[in-house]
C-alpha cells in the first residue's frame, strides 16, 4: 500500500535489469576473440547493427516491417472485437461461426501465408492480411469467451436500469470482458510478430525479415545476427508498450486482483 | 400467458389489505406461480402468490430462506417471465423491466461495474435519462450523502466493505428516484450500527420522495420495524401464510420503537407463523 518501494521490490526489479545486462556482458567476453564465423564477436555485430539499421535500412526496411505489423495487429484487433461481440451476442451466428472459426484456429498462421502469396502475390497488401488474419484468432476467441463469462448479475442490473443496447456494450460488456479481450490482443501480438517476419522471409522484398535471411544466405554472419537482435529489440519494445496500454486500461482489475490476493 | 384484457381488470380485494383499502394498489401480485423448466422435469418454485402493495407503502416478504424470493423479485422486476398468474404495476402487466421500478440486489458484489468509482456506478443508470448536467449532479451528491458515502465517491468498489458496497447500490438506487423500490435483503451484509441508519433511510425516503418500497429480508425484527404490512412466505414451493398489518405509531424510531409492547407482540405473530410447522 505505501507509496516507497520495498527493499524486497527494489532487489527484484535490480534481478530484472541485472540479467538481461550480466548475459549481455557475458556474451559481449566469450565472443570477444571468436574466429568462429557463425560466432561474430558482439562488438562486430554491434558495429552492424548501427550501420545497417540505424541508418541505411531503417526507412527502407525497418519502417515498413513496424508499419505493417502495426497496420496487420490494428486491423486483427478492431475486427476481432467486432466479430467477437456479434458472435457472442447472437445463437444463430454463433452456431454458424463457431465450426468455421475452430477450423481456421487449428491451421498454424505461418501455413496461411503461402495462400495469400498465390491470391495477392508478394505485394503489401499480402503481408498486412496475413498478419491480420493470423492475428485475428487470439483476440476473437478471447472475446467471445469473455463476453459469455460476464456475471448475470451485472447484465441484470444492466436490465433493471434499462440501460440502451450502446450503453449495455461501453459500459458493461466491453470491460467485464476486458481482461480476457487483453489478453487474446497480448497472443495476437506475439502472432502477428511472428507472421510479419515469415511474410518477409517469402520472395524478394522488403523488410527485418527480408534482410536477415539475405544476409544468412550471403555469408554476412554479423548482418544476420543484428538483424535477429533488432528483431528481439523490438519484440520487447512492443510488448512493453503494450503492458503499458494494459496496466492503464485494466487498472481496475489489476488493483482489485491485487488487492483480492492480500486479503 | 395471460390475454391482455386481464391487464385492466380491477383486481379482487387484495388479501389482509382492509386498512391500506383506501389507498390505490400500485403493485398487483396475483395468484403467480413460477417454475423452471417444463413437463415432467418442471420445478415449481412459486406455487400461488397473492399479495398488493399500495403506493407509499413499506411492505417486506419474511420467510424460511431459499424459498424462491429472489425468483420473485425477479418475476417483478420484469427480468423473468412468469409462469402463471399475473404481477402488474398500475394494473399494466410487468413484461420487462418497468421504468418506475428500481431493484437493489442480494449481491452487492455482482451488482456494481468494478471498473467504475462509486460515483460514476451511480450515474451510470442516469446517464439515458438525458438530465441536465447540475440536475444529475444534485441527484448523485444528495443520494450519495444519504448512505453516508459522499467522501468515497472516487474510490472504486472493491476497495469498500460490503457494506459501504450495498450501501453504493442503494445510493444508485435513490438517484435513479425510482417510483417502486424494491430491495433484496439490502442489509443482511451491514454491520448492526449501519443496518439501522439505512432502515431509517428507509423510512426517510418513503416520506421525502413517496416511493413505494417492497423489502424481502429474513430479518423478523427489521421487517415489523420498517413496513407497514408484513408479507409472510412458507415454503415450499412458496406461498403465502398470512399478510399481517404493522400497527406501530410513526415516525418510528429505532429505540422507541422497538421498545413498545406492540413490537414484541407483532414480532412473536410473525415469528410463530414461520416457526409453525407447515
Amino acid at each position: 500500500m505505501s507509496k516507497r518501494p520495498s527493499l524486497k521490490s527494489v532487489r527484484l526489479w535490480l534481478l530484472g535489469v541485472g540479467t538481461p545486462l550480466v548475459l549481455l556482458a557475458v556474451w559481449w567476453f566469450a565472443s570477444a576473440d571468436s574466429t568462429d564465423t557463425f560466432f561474430p564477436p558482439l562488438a562486430e555485430i554491434l558495429d552492424r547493427f548501427r550501420a545497417l539499421w540505424l541508418f541505411d535500412h531503417f526507412t527502407s526496411d525497418v519502417l515498413v516491417s513496424l508499419r505493417n505489423l502495426a497496420l496487420g495487429y490494428a486491423i486483427a484487433g478492431v475486427a476481432a472485437v467486432a466479430v467477437g461481440f456479434v458472435t457472442a451476442l447472437s445463437a444463430p451466428i454463433r452456431w454458424a461461426v463457431d465450426p468455421v472459426i475452430h477450423f481456421l484456429r487449428g491451421i498454424p498462421p505461418v501455413a496461411l501465408v503461402p495462400i495469400f502469396i498465390s491470391l495477392m502475390g508478394f505485394g503489401l497488401e499480402m503481408r498486412i492480411t496475413s498478419i491480420a488474419l493470423a492475428a485475428f484468432f487470439p483476440t476473437f476467441i478471447a472475446t467471445v469467451d469473455g463476453l459469455r463469462a460476464v456475471d448475470r448479475g451485472l447484465l441484470d442490473v444492466a436490465s433493471v436500469y434499462r440501460l440502451s443496447r450502446g450503453e449495455r456494450v461501453v459500459s458493461v460488456l466491453l470491460p467485464a470482458a476486458g481482461p480476457q479481450i487483453f489478453s487474446g490482443l497480448q497472443v495476437s501480438l506475439q502472432t502477428a510478430f511472428v507472421v510479419m517476419i515469415a511474410s518477409e522471409m517469402l520472395g524478394p522484398s522488403q523488410g527485418i525479415g527480408a534482410m536477415t535471411l539475405l544476409a544468412q544466405q550471403s555469408f554476412m554472419i554479423s548482418d544476420m545476427w543484428s538483424g535477429i537482435l533488432l528483431l528481439g529489440v523490438i519484440g520487447f519494445a512492443a510488448n512493453f508498450l503494450f503492458d503499458l496500454v494494459r496496466r492503464k486500461v485494466l487498472a481496475w482489475y489489476i488493483g482489485s486482483r491485487r488487492l483480492a490476493r492480500a486479503s | 400467458m395471460t390475454s391482455p384484457h386481464l391487464a385492466t381488470t380491477p383486481l379482487e380485494g387484495s388479501l389482509g389489505g382492509e386498512p391500506q383499502g383506501q389507498r390505490p394498489a400500485r403493485l398487483d401480485v396475483v395468484h403467480l406461480a413460477k417454475s423452471y423448466g417444463t413437463g415432467d422435469g418442471a420445478k415449481k418454485v412459486i406455487e400461488d402468490l397473492t399479495f398488493s402493495v399500495s403506493a407509499r407503502e413499506i411492505v417486506c416478504i419474511v420467510g424460511p430462506s431459499g424459498i424462491g424470493k429472489t425468483t420473485l423479485l425477479k418475476c417483478l422486476a420484469g427480468l423473468q417471465p412468469t409462469s402463471g398468474g399475473r404481477a402488474a404495476i398500475d394494473g399494466r402487466e410487468i413484461s420487462g423491466p418497468p421504468p418506475e421500478m428500481a431493484l437493489v440486489f442480494q449481491d452487492y458484489s455482482r451488482s456494481l461495474m468494478p471498473w467504475l468509482t462509486v460515483r460514476k456506478n451511480v450515474v451510470l443508470p442516469l446517464r439515458h435519462l438525458r438530465l441536465p448536467k447540475a440536475e444529475l449532479k444534485a441527484r448523485c451528491d444528495e443520494a450519495l450523502e444519504a448512505v453516508g458515502l459522499a467522501h468515497a465517491e472516487n474510490q472504486f468498489p472493491w476497495q469498500l466493505s460490503g457494506g459501504m458496497q450495498q450501501r453504493v447500490a442503494i445510493a444508485r438506487a435513490l438517484a435513479y428516484r425510482p417510483e417502486i423500490l424494491i430491495m433484496d435483503e439490502p442489509f443482511a451484509s451491514v454491520d448492526a450500527q449501519t443496518r439501522f441508519d439505512l432502515e431509517d433511510l428507509c423510512l426517510k425516503i418513503r416520506e421525502g420522495f413517496g416511493m413505494t418500497i417492497l423489502v424481502v429480508t429474513h430479518d423478523i425484527d427489521e421487517a415489523v420495524y420498517l413496513a407497514d404490512r408484513v408479507v409472510v412466505l412458507g415454503s415450499k414451493p412458496a406461498r403465502v401464510l398470512r399478510i399481517v398489518d404493522v400497527e406501530l405509531p410513526s415516525p418510528r424510531d429505532q429505540i422507541g420503537t422497538r421498545a413498545l409492547p406492540e413490537f414484541a407482540a407483532q414480532r412473536t405473530d410473525v415469528l410463530s407463523l414461520i416457526k409453525r410447522p407447515a
